[in-house]
């Protein structure tokens, strides 16, 4: 199978400035030779801490950033080689949906206008077809459409998020990345919309880049979960796989960390230490300063991504034979 | 609360029990902010004023027997009385007539060089946020030498360039207000740049021209209507000014700073000629510095006490 979406070795660097001059003075990777790829109708779930780079390569793949290294290619297209023109028309194909309703929509515009502003830009149909494709997708993801002519200040979080979805797929999308689309939203509410992305993927065909932070989300939405520490990804595996058995010593911690209602099934403390500082990362695996299984091993060599359909990057996975 | 928003109430009608309707600022809907105006105490006597103003300029040959330029040399100097409420000038001319027509000069300074300065400083201000490094940095450089200059001083300095005339002294005014209007339009531009609704536009496909035009030129409309209420009458006092200094509106033209000059020599022996385009001034700037307060606190929720 083809996929959609892949990203080899990306990169993503941001300058620390310093100095009188404001030269950049050293580089945080924020993203660090990450490779991944998703196949067409598939959901990938992105998980991990907050700052650890997820949002950052959500942004790169949509090429809101420049890439250090690396290269992603949609469909077959590298994105880097693309004239403006052919970059326009990808952007049809690309979407985001944020994490914020309340940021990310123009307080100055009504909700017609903001869903509509993509056919706008794109000079789809007629007035009147931007008009009707424009309740048809306020129907697809339950909002009114005799409510086009309201500003967001009288919509509540859960109706704007609706309005941010209608926004990203009145263009009809392929792949859309969502940037932790429920993160904002109060519980009650993070299920509808969930169950919203889920129904529209399957009524759409889309393909989704999961991005979030909540493990029991991920796990709901997701066909297959990379786990992303310090900009590296250290595990990629199907969803089941991933939760049954999580083999890398992060992960396992990060399970671990979800509140378990039952005192007797208590695990072992979680991670201790903290984060390295993402512009002076350790030597050899950028996780070993935590991990309890760090071996001499570990500050030689980061290890690579190991393993076939589960992938670990952990030395540990190696000793395990590869499954 | 006395009558409810009908677009809270339907925004209230729409939410469940759980879709809670957020309070947001108020925002949105320039009736809405006028109502609000309205009711504001300063809004009301600003706005009245500022009414009474722009009715004298409109009706002004209807509100009046006199005409203003006509010389009566008999009549010259006459105190207030009942045929002249405000008194006569040094060649006879009725005073109130001139303050009347006077205000025609005051409201066409108000907006030409208020318009002309805000629209500079809006386009460049523009130019400087979305045009990248170099450009803005060519752009602010200038803004930056136009603020290092006095203001009274670059006034001159433009005027000297044009030479002295209403029309000279309105260009001097407006383009002497453009730096001001540049550097809060690029701070808040920059501001709203960075904003997700303005990446949002990005990741439809928008250009930089409908991002600055379409997203971030209306979400900084009302810092900008704010700063307009404060420049308004300095644009009045500073063309008042230029005419004192015989730079604008050259005698007998009866504009209210002319006249100030033209009378001074009598402060002593008839009051009366110099505290009528006086008080006119007085008032017409605190009309607008009323209703530029009231403007603020309506638009601007985070001002307000």
């Amino acid at each position: 199978m083809t996929a959609l979406l892949s990203m080899e070795e990306v990169s993503v660097h941001y300058p620390v400035k310093g100095g009188v001059l404001r030269r950049p003075t050293s580089w945080v990777k924020a993203v660090d030779e990450v490779t991944l790829s998703i196949a067409p109708g598939e959901t990938l779930g992105l998980v991990g801490e907050s700052g650890c780079g997820k949002s950052t390569l959500g942004r790169a793949v949509l090429g809101l950033r420049d890439l250090a290294k690396g290269r992603i290619t949609f469909d077959g297209q590298e994105l880097k080689n693309l004239s403006a023109l052919d970059t326009r028309a990808l952007r049809r194909d690309m979407q985001l949906i944020f994490q914020d309703p309340y940021a990310s929509l123009d307080p100055h515009a009504t909700i017609g206008a903001t869903i509509r502003a993509g056919l706008d830009i794109h000079r789809i149909g007629s007035r009147a077809e931007r008009a009707e494709r424009v309740t048809e997708t306020m129907r697809q993801v339950g909002l009114d459409p005799s409510l086009a002519d309201r500003y967001p200040h009288e919509f509540s979080g859960g109706m704007r998020q609706r309005v941010v979805m209608a926004r990203a797929l009145v263009l009809r999308p392929r792949l859309v990345v969502c940037d932790e689309p429920t993160s904002a939203l109060d519980v009650s509410i993070q299920s509808q919309i969930l169950n919203l992305l889920k129904d529209l993927q399957d009524e759409l065909g889309l393909t989704y880049l999961f991005i979030s932070h909540n493990l029991a989300v991920v796990e709901h939405m997701a066909d297959r979960v990379a786990v992303m520490y310090l900009g590296r990804i250290v595990e990629v595996a199907p969803r089941a796989a991933l939760f049954a058995a999580p083999r890398h010593p992060y992960t396992q911690a990060l399970m671990q960390a979800i509140p378990q209602p039952d005192p007797a099934r208590r695990t072992p403390p979680p991670l201790t230490g903290d984060i390295p500082s993402p512009d002076d990362l350790p030597q050899g695996c950028r996780f070993r300063g935590r991990c309890p299984y760090a071996m001499a091993r570990c500050a030689e060599a980061e290890p690579p991504l190991l393993g076939r359909e589960h992938r670990a990057a952990c030395w540990l996975v190696e000793e395990e034979s590869t499954r | 609360m006395t009558l409810a928003d009908p677009r809270e109430l339907a925004a209230a009608d729409l939410g469940t029990a759980l879709d809670e309707v957020p309070a947001g600022p108020p925002r949105g809907g320039f009736r809405a902010a006028l109502r609000r105006l309205w009711r504001h105490r300063s809004g009301k006597i600003g706005g009245g004023l500022v009414a009474l103003i722009v009715f004298c300029a409109i009706f002004a040959p209807w509100l009046t027997p006199y005409d203003p330029l006509k010389l009566d040399m008999i009549d010259r100097l006459q105190p207030p009385s009942w045929s002249h409420w405000l008194g006569t000038d040094e060649l006879g001319r009725d005073l109130l007539t001139r303050v009347i027509y006077g205000t025609r000069y005051m409201l066409l300074v108000s907006c030409v060089a208020t318009a002309i300065g805000a629209t500079g400083g809006i386009l460049l201000g523009l130019l400087a946020s979305a045009g990248g490094k170099w450009t803005d940095m060519a752009v602010m450089r200038i803004v930056d030498i136009m603020l290092a200059f006095p203001y009274i001083l670059l006034l001159l300095a433009i005027i000297a360039i044009l030479g002295p005339s209403l029309v000279t002294a309105l260009v001097a005014v407006g383009v002497a207000s453009m730096p001001g209007y540049a550097r809060l339009v690029r701070g808040e531009a920059l501001s709203v740049r960075e904003s997700e609704y303005v990446e949002a536009m990005r990741v439809l496909g928008a250009g930089n021209w409908r991002i600055t035009f379409g997203t971030v030129l209306p979400n900084i409309a009302s810092p900008l209507v704010i700063y307009t209420s404060y420049t308004m009458p300095l644009a009045v006092l500073s063309a008042a000014a230029l005419s004192f200094l015989g730079l604008g509106a050259q005698p007998p033209l009866p504009e209210w700073g002319a006249m100030l000059v033209q009378s001074r020599s009598f402060l002593r022996t008839a009051s009366w000629v110099v505290a009528a385009p006086g008080f006119a001034i007085f008032f017409a700037i605190l009309g607008l510095n009323l209703l530029g307060n009231a403007l603020r606190d309506v638009l601007d929720p985070k001002a307000r006490t």
